[in-house]
């Protein structure tokens, strides 16, 4: 056990930090450009704030083809793209631009669900006091919906979690990377259950953080 | 004072149109509790939410102090909005906000300097007997608090009219005095022009000076409350009244119909502070007065 951590601790530890910089990176970044597609998926629906059918059909259209093509699909067909944007295909810079493109459309699907999740009576309560489409996008739709959102975000970061390993395959690092090359090429087995165990802390720990922070920012049923 | 002249509205549905309003005129003195009164489906909210324009006439004119308002747009539309507030049903109070961001949400619009926004929440939670419960969040509330809160958010802008849209239906019929005692203050004391959709004659004749029966999108029947109930032209007015003729009695099978609703309902509005009667208070009332968690009131 001493020697195995002696021996391996250090790639290991390399492995997580390098996964959880992936998923958070790319977390990070597939909000960045999730919300507004959310936002502007629920405002220009039919019954929106600012409804607009061939937005809202083109938008759909977007959200839907990003999410259905399988990631690892997804990561090598982009390669050339990847490239041309940070330069390499190669390490977590290369696997932030597929990871952030599979997770964008999905973000953006999760942030249109809270937001619909929204009370329409205090849109329409904001609306009779006179604020307008902006101030009811930031103070009621995206406020009200604070904790369904930071659910959402656990909910994400799980999944690239579980992208970040495929990525791994295509030399991105990171555990998925350490799993192949010594559990699965090397057949040791001792690191292979390493990498389980690390990854199933990993998604508890992600899921009980969002779980703990979205409770303690709702206010409802209190 | 407000002029509904010619006023229609037709929504325009996928398979057909349906006229909610049909030729409606109406005038509206300032200083008027005045009640729209119609049972469901009559037209009485798509009639009140063209005042504020968060519905559009399909024609007609409404005219406030001589202005045409189906005119306006953009930043005169907001504007105009901010100068009538509007209370609901089910409250409509941000649930993610406290009592006090609540009430100053329609100064943070405007960007008011946040003390001074705070100052007038406060000044409004006290006239609305809440000033106790400030931090406090809506879901910590009975309906009829969280109905005071939502009448001093309509406050906030110092409008000059109120438009309230069953503002009294999802309460019982303790809470619902309560509150209509306290929008006839408000009239009075603050001048506000307030105008009140009810399907209830009784809260009518507590409240209005002046009511207009609606039933089908067209104006039935309408004059001083007094008028109107001694005198009932209308079949539908008559209906509403109950049996004809009985209405001595119809506060009292109010009161029974409101009994009944509560029992039949898991409405849990009871805890309501500040009509707490001798003989009538209850363990929850005690809480809620105490400004304390009140199980279940928050629905
Ligand atoms: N947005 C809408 N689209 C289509 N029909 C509507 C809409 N809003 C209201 N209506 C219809 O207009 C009529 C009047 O509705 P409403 O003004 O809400 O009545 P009330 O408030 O008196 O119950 C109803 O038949 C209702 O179905
Ligand atoms: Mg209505």
């Amino acid at each position: 056990m001493g020697d195995f951590f002696a021996q391996y601790g250090g790639l290991l530890a390399q492995g997580t930090w390098d996964s959880v910089l992936m998923t958070l990176g790319a977390t990070l970044f597939a909000y960045i450009l999730g919300i507004p597609i959310g936002v502007a998926v629920v405002v220009t629906d039919k019954d929106g704030l600012h409804p607009n059918p061939a937005v809202n059909m083109v938008l759909g259209w977007v959200v839907n083809i990003g999410r259905s093509i399988p990631f690892i699909i997804l990561l090598v067909a982009i390669i050339p793209f990847t490239r041309l944007i940070v330069g390499t295909s190669l390490g977590i810079k290369g696997a932030l631009v597929p990871l952030v493109i599979a997770s964008a459309p999905f973000v953006g699907r999760m942030v249109e669900q809270s937001l619909k999740e929204v009370d329409p009576g205090l849109v329409e309560a904001a609306q009779s006091f006179g604020a307008s489409n902006w101030q009811i996008i930031y103070k009621v739709l995206l406020k009200e919906s604070l904790p369904s959102l930071i659910r959402g975000v656990a909910i994400t970061c799980i999944a690239v979690f579980g992208y970040t390993a495929m990525a791994g395959t295509v030399g991105a690092g990171g555990l998925g990377d350490i799993a192949i090359r010594y559990g699965y090429q090397r057949y040791q087995t001792d690191i292979m259950i390493a990498t389980i165990i690390i990854s199933i802390v990993l998604v508890q720990l992600i899921q009980s953080t969002g779980d703990f922070a979205a409770r303690k920012l709702d206010k409802r049923n209190r | 004072m407000i002029q509904l002249d010619h006023v229609s509205k037709i929504f325009i549905g996928s398979e057909r149109e349906h006229t909610a309003l049909a030729d409606i005129n109406l005038t509206i003195e300032d200083g008027d509790i005045f009640g729209i009164i119609g049972e469901s489906g009559a037209g009485k909210s798509t009639l009140v939410r063209c005042i504020n324009l968060l519905e559009r006439p399909s024609s007609g004119r409404i005219l406030i102090d001589g202005n045409d308002i189906t005119k306006l747009s953009g930043k005169g539309l907001l504007a105009l909005r901010r100068d009538i507030g509007m209370i609901f049903q089910n409250f409509s109070l941000f649930q993610q906000r406290t009592v006090l961001q609540n009430v100053t949400f329609p100064l943070e619009l405007t960007r008011t300097p946040k003390a001074q926004a705070e100052e007038r929440a406060r000044e409004l939670l006290k006239l609305v007997g809440l000033a106790n419960l400030a931090e406090s969040y809506p879901s910590q509330l009975s309906g009829g608090q969280q109905q005071r809160v939502a009448i001093a958010r309509a406050l906030a802008n110092s409008p000059k009219v109120m438009l309230c849209d069953e503002a009294t239906s999802a309460l019982d019929t303790m809470t619902t005095h309560a509150i209509l005692n306290l929008l006839r203050d408000i009239n009075r004391e603050l001048g506000v022009t307030i105008i009140l959709i009810t399907h209830s004659m009784n809260v009518a004749e507590a409240v209005c000076n002046r009511i207009a029966v609606i039933d089908g999108g067209t104006i039935v029947e309408q004059g001083e409350t007094k008028a109107v109930f001694a005198n009932p032209q209308a079949p539908i007015t008559r209906a509403l009244l109950g049996v004809e003729g009985s209405m001595a009695s119809g506060i009292a099978a109010e009161a029974a119909a409101f009994v009944a609703q509560e029992s039949a309902s898991a409405e849990s509005s009871l805890a309501e502070s500040s009509i707490a009667e001798p003989g009538k208070s209850t363990a929850t009332e005690a809480d809620a007065a105490a400004g304390s968690h009140t199980e279940g009131a928050g629905e």
